[in-house]
Formats: structure tokens, sequence, C-alpha cells
């Protein structure tokens, strides 16, 4: 601080001793390299909170509610009989809100299995250069879902708590370039009822997941769940998804293909059965449509 | 500190006694507003760099885009992703002249109309540009005021179909640079 003003008093005693032919180029250059090395924060590392299934290290903004409205149609290897899958569908209608700008909670019902579920997003790191360096962007994202089909064992006595899944999920996420972001996400979950004693309540995954920019409103995405074996649900595969982003102005639309028919985390990471090999592919799509309801600042 | 006080103070004092003084702002205003018939949008920027040079009429601007905000968080994270490309063009300048400087009597009150001439870069393009303003003269302070057009596709800035209702062609700046500071 004290060598600028050195500088500035340098510069000003060569003005004084000129004929005030100096321009006003280098006040700017010095004004401009205080101002260099404030905080950049990496911003826009996806285009919305959802990369296929599962969640990105994006929030929503302060006061921004985001209706999603999702579909996953049937298998693909359903034939022409079933039109490919387009004769089913399933569907997700979620309403996320931001809180904060690093603080985000959502809801949502599927009809798969009618089930609901809740989630909060928090930023806990965010990428930045200049003056404050950080390499990714670290979210946690806690999800509990709550299946109410009924139950159809009665021979059982059905406890509420049966009917509960809990997720927890970090999000460790850099933006490399304009066009290229990946993540990973490391995924713990617990469920209260597993189909037989011999099988896991606590289940571990890793997701991993990016997009690549193909112009500046439509990018390529994919997205992979590997379950940890010994800590996931027999007969289960895990969860490959590969699709598009499409984003016109407050509208994302989303268009993918998967082997998942579920929507929300405890299904897509831990119950998919769908094998690509086999043709077990769900087509489907995500309709993002943000409206801001209370004040950004 | 007040060594450094002093200093600045002698070199003020160095600068007015030639006469060459520069003044300048870290915390000047640009706004724009985009006004159609779907949606008004608009966004203001408060930390804009501004010097002038009370003789020759040398006049440049500086602001990171980065530093525009918009009352929707999309709208701000769209205006740096997609149309201004901040990452790529972090800053917009201007460089010109003002035409009328020897008619501001910078110790009188007063609005002075003038019209500056120069180079506006932003988005990666430069243009030769003309725009009206004033130099408003309060309690020895100068103020550099001016509202122009400026168009959007002379930038390289493409507005897609599917918004195009809601962007205009056109764009209004508005500026004002308050110099508080000497030099």
């Amino acid at each position: 601080m004290f060598l600028k003003k050195i500088y500035i008093v340098v510069i000003s005693c060569f003005w004084a001793g000129t004929v005030a032919a100096q321009d006003t180029t280098d006040i700017m250059k010095m004004l401009e390299s205080d101002l260099e090395p404030a905080t950049d924060y990496t911003t826009a590392t996806f285009k919305t909170t959802r990369l296929i299934n599962g969640h990105t290290v994006e929030n929503v903004g302060k006061g921004v509610m985001d209706v999603k409205i999702s579909h996953r149609f049937g298998k693909i290897n359903g034939g022409g009989y079933e039109l490919f899958g387009l004769d089913n569908a399933t569907m997700r209608l979620g309403f996320d809100y931001g809180l904060t700008n690093y603080l985000m909670v959502g809801i949502g019902r599927s009809t798969y299995e009618k089930t609901y579920d809740a989630f909060f997003k928090i930023k806990l790191l965010r990428q930045s250069k200049g003056k404050h360096k950080m390499p990714v962007t670290l979210s946690y994202v806690p999800t509990i879902a709550l299946k109410t089909l009924k139950l159809n064992d009665p021979a059982r006595e059905n406890y509420f708590t049966s009917r509960l899944f809990f997720t927890h999920q970090l999000i460790i996420g850099r933006k490399f370039s304009e066009g290229t972001s990946l993540q990973l996400m490391p995924t713990y979950s617990h469920r209260n009822l597993v189909p037989l004693a011999s099988e896991p309540n606590d289940l571990l995954a890793v997701g991993i997941g990016g997009r690549q920019k193909l112009s500046k409103r439509i990018s390529l995405n994919f997205e992979y769940y590997y379950q940890v074996p010994n800590y996931k649900l027999i007969n289960t595969t895990n969860s490959l998804s590969v699709g598009f982003d499409i984003e016109t102005g407050g509208h994302v639309f989303q268009l993918h293909f998967t082997n998942s028919q579920g929507m929300s985390e405890r299904t897509f990471i831990s119950e998919t059965t769908g094998d690509w090999g086999k043709g077990d592919i769900y087509f489907g799509f995500n309709i993002s449509r943000v409206f801001t309801i209370g004040k950004k600042h | 500190m007040k060594r450094s006080s002093f200093l600045i103070a002698a070199a003020v004092l160095l600068s007015t006694f030639t006469q060459a003084q520069k003044i300048y702002t870290k915390n000047g205003m640009v706004s724009f507003f985009s006004g159609t018939p779907v949606e008004d949008i608009k966004a203001e920027n408060n930390q804009v760099m501004c010097v002038m040079d009370a003789q020759t009429g040398g006049l440049q601007f500086s602001l990171l885009n980065k530093g525009f905000h918009f009352a929707k968080a999309l709208m701000e994270e769209h205006f740096n992703e997609n149309y201004m490309e901040s990452t790529k063009f972090p800053k917009s300048t201007f460089k010109g002249t003002v035409a009328e400087i020897t008619k501001v009597n910078f110790t009188k009150d007063g609005t002075y109309p003038v019209s500056v001439t120069g180079d506006l870069t932003m988005h990666g393009v430069t243009k030769s540009i003309i725009a009206k303003g004033n130099i408003i003269i309060k309690d020895g302070k100068a103020t550099a005021s001016s509202k122009f057009m400026v168009k959007l596709a002379d930038y390289n800035i493409s507005i897609p179909g599917a918004v195009k209702k809601n962007i205009a062609e056109s764009i209004e700046i508005t500026v004002n640079c308050t110099l508080d500071q000497k030099l």
C-alpha cells in the first residue's frame, strides 16, 4: 500500500514536471491493479441443480423457486408394442427454494412407489481464484424419502419407520474450463427396512458426473454411481445416465437416457436394476422453471 | 499512514500547482436497461473506475462485468455466462475525450453539457462511440453523467431466438460517476 502511494507521488511529480501531456491511462492501470486481488468466485459450474437424476454442486439463488417436473418413460426394450417405453411414465414434481445463496431446500413427490422426498443443500466451499483460492466447490446434501406405497406384507407389523430412507451426499465439483465441469459424489444411505435379512441397511456408493458444453446453451452430461460391494442391495446395478441440458432463458430442459427408473436418491443410487447391455434404458426428461419470488438482497 | 497521507497531499498540491489535475473514483455507477413489452431487465454496477483529466478532457472508464447485479439471480448468471462471457472478457472499458472540457469551470457549481468521443470495449470488441452527457460541478466535486444507447449486435452479443422478445436490440447505458478523488 505504502509503495503504491510512493508510486502515486512519483507519477504526480512527473506530471508536475511535464506540460500536462500525460493521459489518464496510468491512473486507470493503478486503479485496476488495486482491484485485481479481489476474489473471483466461479459461477455456473452446471446449468441447474440436477445433473440427470442426482444433484450438482449448484444451488438456486436466494429467493428463487425452481419448479421441477421430471418424467421417466418405460424401458426402450419394450419395443414397438410399448412405443419404446412411451406408454408408461413415472414422474416427480418438485419445488426447490433458495433460502440464501448457499442454502436451498426442496420437496418432491414421485409417482414411483408414491414417494415423498425432502432435502437441503448447503454449499460449504466455493471454487474461487484471486485473493482467496479454492480449487473446488463442496456441497452437502442430506435427503429423506418417505415411501407411502401400501406395504404388501400383511404378515409383518408395519412400522412408520420402515418407510423412511436417508441419504447423505457430499458433492465435490470443479469447473475446469468454461465448457468442462466434473464432480464426485460420495454417498452414504441408510434404510430401516431391507428386503432380506442378509442385505445391509447401510449402503455406500460413489458417484462421478460431468458436463461438456456443446454450445453456450447446450451441454452433454453424464452421471454414474458405483455401489461399493457388500454395501449394496443384491441384484441391483450401478446407475448410468447420459443426457443433454438445453437452456432457454428461465427454463432448462434436460433430456436423457438412464438405466434407473426412480428419481429420488434412494431409488436411482440403490435400487437400479436396469442393465444397459440388455436395453433396460429409460428415456426421460426434467423441466426446470425458475421464479424469483423472494428478495435477492 | 500519516506520512503517506502527507505525501498524497503533497502530490495533490504539486499537481494542482501545475493545474494538470486528474480526478478519479473507484465507486462510480454504470447501469443498463433493456426494455421490451415482455420484460424489463436492468442491472447496476457500483464499482466503476473513472478517471478524468480536468485539463485535457481525457476520460477513461473501466469496470468488471461480474460487478453488475440484477434483481434475478438467473439473469445475472446468464449475463455472465451467455452474453458477456465474463470469464473470457472480464472487463469493459471506455477511453475517450470530453470535447468541451475548456468550457467547464471546475470551481463554479453548475451543469455543463458536453459530448464525449472515444472507444468503448466490451465483449472483446472495440467500437468508436459518441455520447452526450453532463459534467456537473457541485461543492467543488465533478460528476460525469451520461445516457447513451449501445447496439448489442455491434459487440457480437447475440440473442437466441427463444428470448428475442425478452431482450432489446439496443441497451440504454446510464453513467453516473462522482470523481471525488484527486491526484
